[in-house]
């Protein structure tokens, strides 16, 4: 029977090709899963897992909550805005109080890049990174992927490009390495400020024009401008953004072909893409919301069973 | 490791026309029963007596699906290994239908344990049977019985009886090993 090769999902680079296959097929089994009637296994009956989110999140913290709950998971959830972490806690005393409960597992999102690796490396839980600063962000790669497979039958051989704040962006990093890993062919877009300075090095070529780059993809994964991350100004305006990067209902119509759209959300509705773009038939963006629960199904189930009983 | 040839291809045939007979007894024209395979082994004696009911009988419409029980197994992170799944396939309602478990061999009753929690995903069947081909007796750990059986073995624990089937193993036969 196969296995994941790790204990922890912290991110795509410690995870092999095999983890990729094995967690999709997985995903595949969980996605019948919840359309059916009822939407529950009781795998995880068993175990217990805390979700323990230092930066805010929406989506993702439903769909792993949601997923858990799926599994039948007892799951406990945590906002750093109401914890004793404004009292000065350490993180790992923090995790340690946590787990001196029973926990078997921790979901976490931290803003500092290695946050979850050093959590891995100092309590005993299985540990699951949802998005450490602008490093990786896993889970999201991972159902982004999926998507991809699920509307284009296979990853390896597509053309993928990803718009706009790679600086800023763990999206865009763990996408670079999953969709690499699988074969894909990946280019960035987007202003030169918001490009990491060693882009290069991680084997991906920029094309600065939005037009040029949307006619040589498969599939265009659109990142939401992270306002809240700008602390200097990297573009003049946001309509001055929009007027380069943004996609248009036009600027798809008038492509020779039909590309697919992405996006991890939250949407900024008419900066990276218009409304009529997000709810078109060629946007995979609610597929990818679906994707997720059954992807982190998938991760969950399979770590959970690395758990000693 | 021994091996002995529990049932012939022969023997597997008329078998496996009797327990046909012994659904149509029952279940008349299966308008009302859903038949359901449990992955992944069940599959291929479901398939096979669905068949027989159609080139044999002449009863067409049969309604079949395919139940895996992985995820709702009592043994999950108790084994050595995790419990890797099969594709479930049923593409119908089970509310108020009769459904007819199929599994090749029954032996502790786990299994069948588990599909009478799983099969509850998909409604609420009026009542729910079990046929199975090779019926492992006092090895049950719970209280669970066949209503229709190939036959019974009397095999002790460190013995597995396997079943072939031609369409997978190139045969069809049962064996029981010694290991």
């Amino acid at each position: 029977m196969k296995e994941l090769s790790v204990n922890h999902l912290i991110g795509i680079k410690h995870i092999t090709k095999q983890d990729i296959d094995l967690i999709f097929e997985t995903a595949d089994h969980f996605k019948e899963v919840i359309n059916r009637p009822i939407k529950k296994v009781p795998s995880l009956r068993d175990v217990t897992i805390a979700n323990i989110f230092f930066e805010n999140s929406t989506r993702t913290k439903l769909s792993f909550e949601l997923a858990q709950k799926r599994l039948s998971a007892d799951v406990i959830s945590f906002s750093a805005a109401q914890s004793s972490v404004k009292k000065g806690e350490t993180l790992i005393d923090t995790v340690n109080n946590i787990l001196s409960m029973k926990v078997d597992m921790v979901v976490m999102r931290h803003s500092s890049p290695g946050a979850a690796h050093f959590l891995s490396q100092n309590v005993s839980a299985s540990i699951i990174n949802a998005g450490d600063g602008a490093h990786e962000h896993p889970t999201q790669a991972l159902l982004d992927s999926f998507t991809i497979r699920e509307k284009l039958g296979d990853v390896g051989g597509k053309k993928v490009v990803i718009v706009g704040d790679i600086l800023h962006s763990r999206v865009a990093l763990s996408n670079i390495f999953a969709l690499q890993m699988q074969g894909a062919e990946v280019k960035v877009c987007g202003p030169k400020t918001l490009l990491p300075k060693y882009i290069n090095s991680l084997g991906v070529t920029v094309e600065p024009n939005l037009r040029k780059a949307l006619e040589w993809c498969d599939v265009a994964n659109m990142l939401r401008v992270q306002n809240e991350r700008l602390d200097v100004s990297y573009f003049p305006t946001t309509r001055e953004y929009t007027q380069q990067y943004g996609v248009t209902k036009e600027l798809l119509d008038s492509l020779n072909k039909e590309i697919v759209i992405m996006h991890p959300g939250p949407i900024n509705r008419g900066v990276e893409i218009t409304s009529d773009v997000a709810d078109s038939q060629q946007s995979v963006i609610l597929n990818q919301v679906e994707n997720g629960v059954a992807v982190r199904m998938a991760v969950i189930y399979l770590l959970a069973s690395k758990i000693k009983n | 490791m021994s091996q002995k040839v529990l049932l012939t291809s022969k023997e597997v045939h008329i078998i496996l026309h009797r327990l046909a007979c012994q659904l149509i007894e029952n279940h008349l024209d299966f308008s009302n029963t859903i038949l359901i395979g449990l992955q992944p082994r069940g599959k291929f004696l479901a398939e096979r007596i669905k068949q027989i009911l159609e080139s044999d009988y002449q009863i067409y419409n049969i309604k079949l699906g395919f139940l895996d029980i992985t995820f709702f197994r009592d043994d999950f992170r108790r084994g050595e290994k995790p419990l890797e799944a099969n594709k479930t396939q049923i593409d119908f309602l089970i509310e108020d239908k009769k459904v007819v478990f199929i599994d090749d061999v029954l032996y502790t009753g786990r299994s069948i344990n588990a599909a009478l929690t799983a099969i509850q995903s998909f409604g609420r069947p009026s009542e729910v049977e079990l046929l199975t081909l090779i019926d492992r007796r006092f090895s049950r750990h719970l209280p669970i019985q066949p209503d229709y059986r190939g036959r019974q073995v009397d095999a002790i624990n460190n013995e597995k009886v396997l079943v072939k089937w031609l369409e997978n193993d190139g045969e069809d036969a049962v064996y029981l090993i010694t290991k």
